[in-house]
């Protein structure tokens, strides 16, 4: 094998004499024997355990509201008109009411959640044009195959956003009230901006270049997706800035979940006036629904969620628990293994078995 | 005299030879041979080799009569048809094949569920490599080819007598001999006979090479079957799954994802399989089959590399010829030797003789240190003709030869008569013997450097120097040795008129025809033999008689008689040499040493403890190979029963612990050969004595076929090819037996000693790490998928990945390739000295404990926990979890980055409890492919990236939002710690493999030197075969003009062509 090396003399192709061809290598040799593995687990045990405590004390100081408004009061009328899809050009609004006992200090956050609803099926998440949403002209008048079938309207017009996946946006709408003790209501202040990841608003999302032109005149030629009410250069009313690809409800929304159940960013406190200033205060809450997304069609449902945040996110009580459990593991299984070493094993001597 | 050269004809990239060689006599030339160049430059080996010589006197057009095309190939490409050839052979690989079918899937867009770039990466590499990997072995076929074939020949062609028309097939036409007497000596061991083109030697047996693959390879094969039914089986639940979710739940989401045309939910569950077969294609890992011969071939390396594998005395370093059977040699069950050069090393020397009852020699166990005499090395300076390379320690011997004591004087002057050993002496004083057994050479040669030196030899008389003095006997009769005789005597008749018979041969033949007048000297004698007997060496008795005119002459009378009857010579000649060979004066005893090897008792000890059984296949007679049975210690004072199976018989007589198999002509026969390994296997040692070539691979072949075993044979020369090819790995010892051996065997080095170092410590090795190896492959591998497989229940089986594609396509060959590479190249558990030191370490290869079809399902269940702890506390821990700023952390790219890294880090620190030999190498790959996953993870997912290549590359941004969240820390804690703690629990401090840490408490020792006790008789000291003394007598070799001989053999032809052989006047020296 090999071209040998050309030397001479009696030795010629005597192998050389390095480490690495005689395979004396240094090397480092750990050995897990008890004595190193036992105090490790221990150590482990602690470390584990005053971690899940850390969390668990964290996760509480969090609060949380869940309100599914599926068919929650008047939102039944509603969902039994969303079932005809004749109806679809028509709204329907509705409200829900409820209380939160404890002030909810600090920021809070305003979520919209779906269940059932699978973001993550393959055909799905294909179902996009990033070139498109990323601003580049010919993507727009032409946009990617993967986006069938909502490439195109009739005619070969292009749709933008095209996909199934903009499409099928969430369209629900929410006003918060607060009802005061002494009967007022008081409009809680949302801020629908920075719900985005920062990358996501500023390389992942552009317009296309305007050059003079009105948002409305880039979008000429194409068409919103076929659910939409509104084209999408007039997603958000009230700031102009905030349409076209970069709507942030659209960002969020194109953020495809990973399962499906899960909750998406609709606002956050705007902490700026009282009574909100120190977050959200205790007392009655009404929240008005523009109810447009249907839901009955893959058995889903739909619900709002308040919450504060820490350092370690919302109210997951999962990972707390779970550094707990696995603390207690640990110890068991440490436990177990020194009465194991002490009885048999101490000595060395019955390692054979 | 013309030289012809074959020489490498093409430069870069031709290997064509013609060797054409045309005897052409109508030029009346004295000969004509020609080396036709090529002149089409292919890159084939080639050699056309004309086997016909075709002496035609007068035809004026010197053409060949036919011309048969007989070239031959060893190759399987040339320059042209290595491209197609090459992946057309490669993807007859199951493998191969199967992940082209991939990418063709991949191809349908309704099916493919990731990008063609996943499987065309790794499958272009893989395929790439390989082709790489053949060029090379293809360059070094031509290489050897070259080497091999260019060796020049030098032919010498005589006038001669062959009358008009006349043809004669052979390789070789003897017309005359440059040698004094027209003496020829012929190595047969590289002669093709009257075969050409594909029947030649190295085709035939090229031919008849099975490709070699190991147990694991068979074992491999099946599970990868196995992972295709497992595979399957996984998508048709996932594509029932499917079906299920279509009609359940798709159906009514076809609001938001309309269906294409025509597809239905049983269309969608079948495209579904398909995705799934795409998806969790890492289940069947492309590069397993590389990797794997990646491993084998830098551990071949190691074995060419190991300076303690090489032999300075002729610079040669062990080899390992075949690069894809190390593992195997770490689970030898048996092992099957050749015992000429194999286990001895084919060199007599005289070392001890007892003359009239005195003993000298070397005497380790001498209490009388003071006597130096007896241990100095002699120095024959004052005899200018003695054998500068003999050595001899008692200098009593030489001082009583040269005072005249007339015993001694006899001693010599019998050594230097009775023999068949033909000198050559091409200058004044340079002798050369040319000797039919070693034995022989060695007691001629004994004579000469105590000053009796036989110098020539005719039909009718011996000359030799007798203290410096000319003298020249008159030979009347060679009485010749055979293996009823066991004896050999000459009758001379000295200048001085005086006729003796001098003979030599067994004690026991010796001994009954003896005078009785010697009966104290035998006593005396015996008691010498005995001790000599007991260091192992081969003794030959020594005896004279002198005979009187009037007896002699009808003696010879009745010889020529018998000798010239035509019915029944033998019977006739025997009486007449029974009648003359008794009442002999015994002279003394001589022991030669059959060299053995150094350490060959000590290899087979060391191997024997590792459990491994050792039998010695020879073509020896069975007192021979008893003999070196003993001196190698196979054999010991303790098993004196002998088992002995005898040709035809198979009711054995069962007496103890070793066997030996006369095998000869015992085919082994279908119904006797259960009963023959039955009865072998009980024995601690077998010998398998007189057997063929063939029979050695039959006796493989039956220990292959019946014991399931893994087999290694060792030999050297061209009677042990067979047997090397047949088992499992053949070993070859590259020593002075040409190069048949080397050439078909898998590994080779120059001592038999070696044999302990290859297997206790390379094979092991490789063994350990191969297994190693592909535990954790399948590990990562399964893990991998396995993730899938629960995302699936989650994603409405719509073939969704868990991770980015990217990391799918790098996941095996980037992230996780070098940390394994690196640990099955360097792993050791423990170091060779140790492995030395306790031989039982060996036993878990034979056993095949660390990779089977058990540990296979172990490691998928370990799998399957690890990738339920993978995928689901991210899953728990992510599932309604916000970043610390509100925005999302539960979707899918942020999951995909979760997900992949608590993979990585989990197969990573698997690997790390894995390795016990941590070199500077390892903890660079290991560390450098994690840092390697984040930097290639940081840039795929970089804003420039993602805007040059935007739809390739759209998970922009998820590293900088997801990993600087702690909770994701976190979670890629937990879920590392409850994949690994287990293992440690498992592994750590009590279930470690016990024999190591119980070794490790110990300080290696040094072990103990292997005595040798024996008071057995050996045999004696002579060939098997027939000997010389028809020819040394035969008028017919000094004829002037020789006689045309017809010299043809093939290895495994037998003793008649041997007799043409030798009446056509060439002696051949039989390597066998």
């Amino acid at each position: 094998m090999g071209r040998a090396k050309e030397k001479s003399g009696p030795l010629a192709r005597r192998p050389d004499n390095s480490a690495f061809k005689q395979q004396r290598l240094p090397a480092w040799s750990p050995m897990l024997t008890a004595n190193t593995v036992l105090p490790f687990f221990y150590l482990l045990s602690v470390v584990c355990m005053l971690l899940g405590v850390w969390l668990l004390l964290t996760v509480q100081s969090t609060q949380e509201k869940k309100l599914n408004y599926t068919k929650h009061g008047d939102c039944n009328l509603c969902f039994e008109m969303r079932q005809n899809v004749s109806n679809a050009g028509q709204t329907c609004s509705c409200k829900v009411e409820f209380s939160i006992d404890r002030t909810f200090k600090g920021d809070v956050f305003f979520y919209y959640g779906l269940k059932n609803f699978h973001q993550n099926l393959r055909r799905y998440m294909d179902s996009r044009d990033d070139e498109q949403t990323v601003g580049r002209i010919k993507n727009l008048k032409s946009p990617s195959v993967y986006c069938e079938p909502f490439q195109t309207v009739e005619n070969e017009v292009p749709i933008a956003p095209c996909g199934a996946v903009a499409n099928s946006m969430f369209n629900d709408s929410f006003t918060l009230t607060y009802h005061t003790a002494k009967g007022r209501d008081v409009p809680v202040p949302l801020l629908r901006k920075g719900l985005t990841w920062y990358t996501d608003k500023n390389i992942k999302f552009r317009n296309p270049k305007t050059d003079n032109l009105t948002l409305a005149q880039v979008f000429e030629g194409t068409r919103p997706p076929p659910f939409w009410q509104k084209p999408v250069y007039e997603l958000d009313p009230h700031d102009p800035i905030n349409n076209g690809f970069i709507n942030e409800d659209l960002i969020v929304w194109m953020r495809e979940a990973a399962f499906p159940n899960f909750k998406k960013l609709y606002g956050i406190l705007n902490r700026a006036d009282a009574p909100f200033t120190n977050g959200l205060p205790k007392g009655n809450y009404s929240i008005d629904i523009s109810y447009n997304f249907p839901v009955q069609y893959f058995h889903g449902e739909k619900e709002v969620v308040l919450t504060t945040l820490t350092w370690f996110g919302g109210q997951n009580h999962f990972l707390p628990i779970a550094y707990l459990v696995t603390s207690s593991l640990i110890l068991l299984m440490a436990v177990v293994l020194t009465v194991a070493w002490w009885k048999f094993g101490k000595d060395g001597k019955n390692m054979k078995d | 005299m013309r030289t012809l050269d074959i020489t490498n004809c093409g430069g870069s990239g031709a290997w064509l030879f013609y060797l054409y060689i045309l005897y052409d006599y109508s030029k009346r030339d004295q000969s004509l041979a020609k080396l036709q160049e090529p002149s089409d430059h292919s890159c084939n080996a080639w050699i056309d080799e004309k086997s016909d010589v075709i002496l035609n006197e007068h035809t004026e057009q010197s053409k060949p009569l036919r011309q048969v095309n007989n070239a031959i190939r060893t190759s399987k490409y040339n320059i042209f048809t290595f491209l197609p050839l090459n992946l057309f052979e490669q993807f007859r690989r199951l493998a191969n094949a199967y992940f082209l079918f991939l990418l063709l899937l991949q191809l349908i867009p309704e099916i493919s569920s990731l990008s063609w770039f996943t499987t065309a990466g790794p499958l272009i590499l893989v395929l790439s490599m390989t082709a790489v990997k053949d060029a090379k072995s293809l360059a070094h076929v031509f290489y050897c080819n070259a080497t091999i074939f260019s060796t020049s020949t030098e032919l010498v062609a005589f006038n001669q007598t062959a009358h008009r028309g006349y043809v004669s097939q052979a390789d070789l036409l003897l017309l005359s001999s440059s040698e004094p007497l027209n003496l020829v000596y012929v190595e047969t061991a590289e002669l093709d006979g009257i075969s050409s083109g594909p029947d030649t030697k190295l085709m035939q047996n090229s031919g008849k090479t099975k490709f070699k693959r190991t147990s694991i390879d068979h074992l491999m094969n099946v599970l990868v079957l196995c992972i295709f039914g497992f595979l399957f089986a996984l998508c048709f639940i996932l594509a029932i799954g499917n079906a299920i979710w279509e009609v359940k739940e798709g159906s009514v989401f076809t609001a938001f994802l309309p269906r294409d045309a025509g597809v239905n939910a049983a269309l969608s569950s079948f495209l579904s399989f398909w995705s799934y077969v795409i998806v969790l294609n890492a289940l069947v890992p492309i590069s397993l089959y590389v990797s794997v011969e990646i491993i084998r071939l830098g551990n071949s390396y190691f074995i060419n590399w190991d300076r303690k594998m090489y032999y300075a005395k002729n610079d040669t370093p062990a080899q390992a010829r075949t690069t894809t059977l190390n593992e195997e040699l770490g689970q030898i069950k048996y092992i099957f030797s050749d015992k000429t050069g194999t286990l001895t090393q084919n060199i007599m020397a005289f070392n001890k003789c007892s003359i009239n009852g005195k003993n000298y020699g070397r005497q380790f166990k001498s209490k009388n240190h003071s006597d130096t005499r007896k241990t100095q090395k002699v120095d024959f300076s004052w005899n200018k003709l003695a054998d500068p390379k003999f050595t001899f320690h008692d200098y009593s011997l030489l001082e009583d030869v040269r005072e005249g004591n007339p015993e001694a004087q006899d001693f010599f002057r019998l050594l230097a008569l009775c023999h068949t050993v033909m000198p050559e002496e091409k200058k004044e004083g340079e002798l050369n013997y040319q000797a039919q057994s070693p034995d022989e050479g060695a007691l001629v040669t004994a004579a000469r450097n105590f000053g009796f030196v036989f110098r020539s030899r005719t039909p009718e008389s011996i000359t030799i120097m007798e203290m410096g003095q000319k003298v020249t006997y008159e030979l009347l009769a060679v009485l010749d040795f055979n293996n009823v005789r066991k004896r050999m005597s000459v009758i001379v008749r000295s200048p001085d008129g005086k006729m003796t018979l001098y003979c030599k041969g067994a004690d026991t033949i010796i001994y009954e025809r003896l005078d009785r007048s010697c009966k104290k000297l035998m006593n005396v004698t015996t008691g010498h033999l005995n001790e000599y007997a007991g260091d192992g060496l081969r003794t030959l008795v020594l005896a004279y008689k002198h005979l009187d005119e009037k007896f002699m002459d009808e003696w010879t009378q009745r010889h020529h008689e018998a000798s010239t009857a035509m019915e029944g010579r033998e019977e006739r000649l025997d009486e007449l040499y029974e009648e003359i060979e008794k009442d002999m004066i015994l002279l003394g005893a001589t022991a030669v040493e059959d060299k053995l090897q150094d350490g060959v008792p000590q290899t087979i000890e060391q191997l024997a403890r590792a459990d491994i059984k050792i039998w010695v296949l020879t073509g020896d007679k069975q007192e021979t190979a008893e003999n070196i049975g003993y001196s190698c210690n196979m054999l010991r004072e303790e098993m004196k029963e002998v088992f002995i199976v005898t040709p035809c018989i198979i009711s054995v007589k069962l007496y103890g612990p070793f066997l030996f198999f006369p095998l000869q002509a015992f085919a082994l026969e279908k119904d006797l050969e259960l009963e023959l390994l039955r009865t072998a296997c009980m024995c601690q040692t077998v010998i398998c004595c007189r057997v063929t070539p063939l029979q050695k691979a039959q006796v493989v072949e039956l220990v292959k076929k019946y014991k399931q075993a893994i087999t290694l044979a060792i030999g050297d020369g061209a009677n042990d090819v067979s047997m090397i090819k047949a088992a499992h790995i053949g070993v070859g010892i590259s020593g002075q037996e040409g190069m048949q051996a080397v050439l078909s065997s898998d590994f080779s080095f120059a001592q038999f000693r070696y044999l302990q170092r290859l297997l206790l410590v390379h094979g092991r090795w490789s063994y350990l790490r191969m297994c190693k190896f592909l535990q954790y492959f399948f590990y990562k591998n399964f893990t991998f998928t396995f993730v899938h497989f629960w995302y699936a229940f989650f994603c409405g089986f719509s073939a969704q990945t868990v991770y980015d594609e990217w990391f799918i396509t790098l996941y095996n060959l980037v992230y996780t390739s070098l940390p394994i590479l690196s640990l099955s190249l360097f792993d050791q558990d423990v170091n060779d000295r140790w492995s030395f030191q306790y031989p039982q370490l060996y036993a878990p290869g034979q056993l095949n404990m660390y990779f089977s079809k058990k540990a296979f399902v172990r490691c998928m269940m370990h799998s399957c926990y690890s990738s339920l702890v993978l995928f689901f506390i991210p899953w728990a821990a992510m599932r309604d979890t916000v970043r610390d700023d509100g925005r999302d952390l539960a979707d899918y790219q942020s999951f995909a980055l979760l997900a992949q890294t608590c993979l990585l880090i989990v197969v990573s620190a698997q690997l790390c409890f894995d390795t016990y030999y941590w070199t500077t190498v390892n903890q660079f790959f290991v560390w450098g492919s994690l840092a390697a996953y984040f930097a290639i993870t940081f840039t795929m997912y970089s804003s420039g990236m993602f805007l040059i290549f935007t739809s390739v590359f759209p998970f922009i941004g998820t590293v900088r939002n997801s990993l600087n969240q702690p909770n994701v820390w976190l979670t890629i804690f937990l879920a590392s710690l409850l994949c690994v703690l287990p293992v440690v629990a498992v592994q750590g401090p009590f279930c470690i493999d016990s024999v190591v840490t119980h070794l490790a408490k110990r300080v290696p020792t040094n072990q103990c030197k292997v005595l040798r006790v024996s008071t057995r008789r050996s045999g004696y000291a002579f060939s098997h075969s027939q000997g010389y003394g028809a020819l040394v007598t035969s008028e017919r070799f000094l004829f002037k003009r020789p006689l045309k001989s017809l010299v043809r053999r093939d290895s495994q032809s037998q003793i008649q062509e041997k007799e043409n052989f030798t009446r056509g006047g060439v002696s051949w020296t039989d390597m066998g």
